[in-house]
């Protein structure tokens, strides 16, 4: 389970269409270079936002990213959390496995995604939907 | 009641039209640059007949009736063009604020029960609400269809394939690599590798701002297609940042030549068709015969 944080900053975004992954990834870094994180923690978040925000657009057809600036024990960081109303993930230990794919991909986006950040948290139920939160600290 | 507005309008229609032209054509207002006089009282023209022609007693009350499509379909060309001829939404939706100044004038002029003066204007301020709220829709619409005009614009001219050298191509991706994108690429560049008979393809993705797996993948069946042909693909513009992502994503591309910028492939692909370039010194220059 996520610890709690300190919000300093929200908004959130919807992917509905393919277009809007690009809008949002650029929101993303504009929020990650407003904490002064660092080039490389900057592409690893903006990319595990990419995977993450493609495969809902994928499996359940959109959904909604909620942005937020955060603290906690005085390091401050980026969260996200993807919301979907999709059919859900029958067996969440299956889909974070490397090469695993029901849609004809290569199999990393959920396992990388999670590599690539510094938390992350999945929740899913069959026919209700998933929801993932990840966070990347700038200094992490 | 209603009855009698409609009649009145019909029978001021000629001075309700000269008045909003009036209106339209106030320096502050006009567009002479984007829409001459003619064409706007032409607008203005058609929009007031079906207006007059289509306004029943019954949906005067209800804006949703059937009897405003020819009006809403008029309205919604009419701003579909504006939105394309460059108006502003502010100049756009003058256009119905300035009729609905008319009309209310126009009432006041006429009616003189204070009651029913209220009443009236209620009703023509929802209708005409109504037709401005469909403008702005319908500008809305024109100004999206720019954009799209635009976004398939860019998607075309930014898939240039080079011929670097005899025999080899070079191909700088920039932006987003989709499914559609690299279906246009995969096509431009097999092509010519066929009719340049090229032996190697350059794949330079410098420009890409992010590396996620679908982007990969995308690369891989670019790369395996090119080898079909019997050509060798080099991708480069790898940065530091994207190849240390592409590690931890899990992404395997060790099956591929990769390099970090397009001059060191471009020198790998000399060493593939044996080629050597080097730099003229005066122990050299004696091979090489004066032009």
């Amino acid at each position: 389970m996520i610890k709690t944080a300190i919000l300093l900053a929200t908004e959130h975004m919807s992917i509905l269409r393919e277009e809007d992954v690009v809008p949002f990834r650029y929101r993303v870094k504009e929020c990650a270079a407003g904490i002064k994180m660092g080039l490389v923690n900057q592409t690893y978040l903006i990319t595990a936002a990419s995977e993450l925000a493609r495969n809902m657009l994928k499996y359940a057809d959109g959904g909604i990213v909620l942005i937020e600036t955060i603290e906690r024990d005085g390091e401050t960081g980026i969260r996200l959390m993807f919301k979907d109303q999709g059919p859900g993930i029958e067996d969440v230990g299956l889909a974070l496995k490397d090469g695993f794919s029901t849609g004809g991909s290569l199999g990393v986006g959920l396992p990388g995604a999670k590599r690539l950040v510094n938390e992350f948290e999945i929740a899913s139920e069959p026919g209700k939907g998933t929801s993932v939160t990840i966070i990347r600290w700038a200094n992490g | 009641m209603a009855t009698e507005i409609i009649k009145l309008l019909k029978d001021k229609q000629a001075i309700i039209l000269e008045r909003w032209m009036e209106n339209q054509l106030t320096p502050a207002r006009v567009r002479e640059d984007l829409i001459s006089s003619d064409d706007l009282r032409a607008d203005s023209v058609a929009l007031i007949t079906a207006l007059v022609s289509n306004l029943k007693e019954k949906s005067l009350n209800d804006t949703d009736s059937a009897d405003f499509n020819p009006i809403t379909e008029l309205l919604g060309s009419i701003s579909f063009s504006r939105a394309k001829q460059g108006f502003s939404p502010r100049e756009t939706g003058l256009f119905i604020v300035g009729l609905k100044e008319v009309l209310i004038a126009v009432i006041q002029e006429e009616v003189k029960d204070p009651r029913q003066l209220v009443d009236l204007s209620l009703k023509i301020h929802r209708l005409m609400d109504n037709l401005l709220i469909i403008t702005f829709e319908t500008y809305i619409k024109g100004r999206e269809e720019v954009i799209l005009a635009q976004t398939d614009e860019i998607a075309e001219i930014s898939i240039p394939v080079i011929r670097v050298w005899d025999g080899i191509l070079a191909l700088p991706i920039i932006g987003t690599l989709d499914s559609a994108r690299t279906q246009v690429i995969m096509e431009a560049l097999l092509t010519e590798i066929v009719e340049s008979s090229s032996d190697i393809a350059i794949l330079d993705i410098s420009g890409v701002p992010t590396v996620d797996s679908m982007v990969a993948q995308h690369l891989l069946k670019t790369v395996s297609a090119t080898r079909l042909l019997g050509a060798t693909c080099i991708i480069s513009g790898i940065r530091p940042e994207i190849a240390q992502t592409i590690v931890h994503l899990g992404i395997d591309l060790s099956s591929i030549v990769t390099k970090s910028t397009m001059a060191s492939a471009l020198q790998h692909a000399f060493q593939l068709l044996r080629l050597e370039v080097y730099k003229r010194t005066p122990a050299n220059a004696s091979h090489v015969k004066p032009e």
